[in-house]
């Protein structure tokens, strides 16, 4: 336990020095995955309403396809992200291979499945509560989806963070399309491997308890926000 | 709010990366990098001609996959058969020996196949065999993986089929590779760079050096504009020629860890 005790003490010291190459790592580390968990929310709260909302054949197929989407393994998207970026792939011309671009698209398409699948499952549910009101209302199928997506916004928070979880801990993608390069592309999770390859396991434990705690304060901030706009809302 | 917030996150993204264009990408190995040799040399070189070298680092098989699709501007590796091949194929313009290391044996103080002071790496090779003791290989295709195989085979044997038993193939870089070495003491074949300055060592020691068979080359080769239209080559061309260069050729003379010299220049100008 030694080592954790002074891995945490190093973590500490490292954020109270304000070490100018940890705090970009961080920085980018956030901008990465906040940009992705935004694009996801923008791709799956109104793809997940919509399955869940609507009736079409298909739809079964459709909520088993999101639920399964949610397991994708990283390395498996990495390389996939990494083929169509290449020189050599489809959209190569874009040159955004090693870029954040390109760790944003990767963890995007990580991430915007959890987003679906977790909205339609709370918007199925609230749209069996409204069911009447909506027909009585006789809204169109957009303006629908609109007072769902609206009236669950406080659950729909939660499935943001839910993706924010699965892009803060992942690893296998960003390394991959990413390539790790040090003041270009490197994230938290990329330099923990780093650090562990290069056999510092105290360093890299460090850096691990430093991503906890980045976590934590994102998510603690959100919540915050949530509770405050509740009690203005219904205060 | 939810929507001001993901407005604010959407222009997050459209930030520019914050970097100069005057950069190219070299495709290396993790025993360059890990050593710390290019946090040394390629500020001397950014100072000098302002273009910033960005290292991916992953295995020598890896690295000239990935530059042989187009996704890099130079290559930095150490696996001469394979860099030759890379240029024959048009891939590369042209090879050249830019400096060099050795490898050795590492292995746990106890030595279970005594092999410590061998001088001969095959033999110790097959000792370590001949005892069944515990051996970490990288199993990646890299550059210190097919020195080992070669080792192998010169010690007449096939570990291969022992895979899972006592031959550990970890299927990565050389730093995971020796965590898992230290961490069940095993014997790992390893350059001597990444040894130096590998932090977690445990009781493990270097146990077999010198042998003329563990001459570790590497080759600098920039990628061929003819073949990969994208490929930044006059940029790749200054970085190849200064690494070259006298200048370049000290900068990496002058990497040390301890007072230990790690990689010996050895262009021929």
């Amino acid at each position: 336990m030694d080592g954790f005790w002074g891995a945490l003490a190093r973590a500490v010291g490292l954020i109270l020095a304000w070490d100018a190459e940890l705090i970009e790592i961080i920085g980018l580390s956030l901008r990465v995955t906040l940009s992705a968990v935004a694009a996801a929310c923008l791709i799956g709260l109104p793809l997940g309403a919509a399955v869940g909302a609507f009736r079409f054949p298909g739809r079964i197929a459709a909520t088993v396809a999101l639920n399964a989407l949610m397991g994708l393994p990283p390395v498996v998207v990495g390389l996939m992200v990494y083929l169509t970026l290449s020189a050599s792939g489809p959209l190569g011309v874009l040159g955004l291979l090693y870029t954040p671009a390109a760790m944003i698209v990767a963890q995007t398409v990580l991430v915007a499945p959890i987003v679906a699948a977790l909205t339609r499952q709370v918007v199925e549910e609230l749209d069996r509560e409204y069911a009447e009101q909506f027909a009585s209302l006789g809204l169109g199928p957009l303006g629908r989806v609109r007072a769902l997506l609206w009236d669950a916004r406080y659950a729909l928070l939660t499935v943001a963070l839910a993706g924010f979880g699965r892009a803060t801990a992942e690893v296998g993608a960003v390394m991959i399309v990413g390539g790790n390069i040090d003041h270009a592309t490197r994230v938290m999770t990329t330099a923990i491997a780093l650090e562990t390859s290069k056999g510092n396991l105290e360093l890299a434990l460090a850096l691990g308890v430093v991503l906890i705690a980045i976590a934590v304060a994102v998510t603690g901030t959100v919540m915050t926000l949530r509770a405050s706009a509740v009690r203005m809302a219904y205060g | 709010m939810i929507r001001r917030g993901l407005i604010v996150l959407a222009l997050l993204a459209a930030l520019p990366a914050g970097a100069a264009d005057r950069f190219i990408v070299l495709q290396s190995t993790t025993s360059t990098r890990n050593s710390g040799l290019f946090d040394l040399i390629l500020p001397i070189f950014r100072a000098r001609t302002g273009i910033e070298v960005r290292v991916v680092a992953v295995g020598t098989g890896q690295a000239i996959r990935n530059a042989a699709r187009g996704d890099g501007d130079a290559l930095l590796v150490h696996d001469r058969e394979a860099e030759r091949r890379f240029v024959a194929a048009g891939h590369g313009t042209a090879r050249h020996d830019v400096m060099y290391n050795d490898f050795a044996i590492v292995g746990p103080r106890a030595d279970p196949a005594g092999v410590a002071g061998m001088a001969d790496a095959p033999a110790a090779l097959a000792r370590i065999a001949r005892a069944r003791a515990p051996f970490a290989s990288r199993g990646d295709d890299s550059g210190t993986h097919k020195a080992e195989l070669r080792l192998w085979r010169a010690g007449g044997i096939d570990p291969a089929a022992q895979s899972g038993r006592w031959y550990r193939e970890t299927g990565s870089g050389m730093g995971a590779t020796l965590n898992v070495g230290t961490g069940m003491g095993a014997y790992v074949l390893t350059d001597r760079a990444s040894w130096i300055a590998f932090g977690n060592k445990r009781g493990h020691r270097i146990l077999v050096e010198g042998d003329a068979r563990l001459f570790n080359q590497y080759g600098i080769v920039a990628v061929s504009k003819r073949r990969h239209p994208r490929v930044k080559a006059k940029l790749a061309r200054e970085f190849v020629d200064w690494m070259l260069s006298g200048e370049g050729q000290a900068a990496i003379a002058a990497h040390r860890i301890d007072g230990r010299q790690l990689f010996f220049p050895n262009a021929r100008r």
